[in-house]
């Protein structure tokens, strides 16, 4: 844009290979970024392809040295929020490889599942989840998030610790939000209140 | 929600609750890293090859809205 530099000469091919060996590199963990942001596995695959063709256009905005995995995050966090407010995404839950793992921590009465975990993750607000993933799953330091999310350090730093206390909480207390289609019941349930509803017998002790 | 105030450790209020960060801060890496450590879609392959063909100067202009120069958020209008 307002760059007094030719953009177009700027790059060689050597940068340019050298950009695309870093792009190429960090895609893992876009990938394993973008699925905890928004959960549905496609739709965190379509988020990354678009960063990576985002990420491209823009490389002469990049500074070789500093941290590509960083760089393109924000790109993708970008692309998420905007996908956000077209809504996109709802935090859509796709039950497939979370399912599948169990973690069991030695010595502990209960293990915890990671399609739990990663429900609780998808219940909290974006903000909040993007900041956990980024420091605690992501291995950034706060000051590094912080600069990915364009915010403070002390803003990351609560919004982690809300995080950890919500996620902690409804860990605890078993409180994890279930998707009607994992809880034939509870779904169940719900279409045959409505049936009732729609038949004329309304449900008098829901408010 | 009423819990806004510092705490030095994790989730401070209660036994259970007290155990529990650790054990689910090692699932929320598990969750990540089983994603990091996923081989490739062929599709991811794919666009990596044809990058090559896309010139950057070019194209810039589609990344103008959600690339930033450096760390910094952008909006999108």
């Amino acid at each position: 844009m307002s760059d007094e530099r030719p953009t177009g000469d700027r790059r060689s091919a050597a940068d340019k290979s050298d950009f695309k060996r870093d792009l190429t590199q960090v895609v893992p963990h876009l990938r394993a970024f973008a699925r905890g942001l928004c959960g549905r596995p496609d739709l965190a695959d379509d988020l990354v392809q678009e960063t990576l063709l985002k990420a491209w256009a823009a490389q002469d905005r990049f500074e070789p040295g500093t941290s590509m995995r960083a760089w393109t995050f924000v790109i993708l966090r970008n692309a998420y929020l905007t996908d956000m407010r077209r809504n996109r995404f709802r935090g859509e839950y796709d039950e497939g490889v979370a399912e599948r793992i169990l973690t069991a921590p030695a010595g502990q009465e209960e293990p915890i599942h990671l399609s739990d975990l990663h429900r609780a993750l998808l219940t909290l607000p974006a903000e909040r989840r993007e900041a956990l993933l980024l420091v605690g799953a992501g291995g950034f330091s706060y000051e590094e998030a912080a600069a990915i999310c364009g915010c403070a350090v002390g803003t990351i730093k609560s919004r982690v610790g809300r995080a950890r206390a919500a996620l902690s909480e409804m860990l605890a207390n078993g409180a994890i939000p279930r998707r009607s289609t994992d809880d034939d019941v509870a779904h169940r349930a719900i279409l045959e209140e409505l049936d009732m509803v729609a038949a004329g017998n309304g449900v008098s002790t829901r408010g | 929600m009423a819990s806004n105030h510092r705490q030095a450790g994790d989730g401070g209020s209660g036994g259970s609750a007290q155990r529990r960060p650790p054990e689910w801060a090692d699932g929320l890496k598990q969750l990540y890293d089983s994603v990091v450590e996923e081989a490739l879609p062929d599709s991811f392959k794919d666009l990596l090859d044809r990058l090559d063909e896309i010139d950057p100067a070019r194209s810039r202009n589609a990344g103008n809205d959600d690339a930033p120069p450096q760390g910094r958020g952008t909006q999108d209008q």
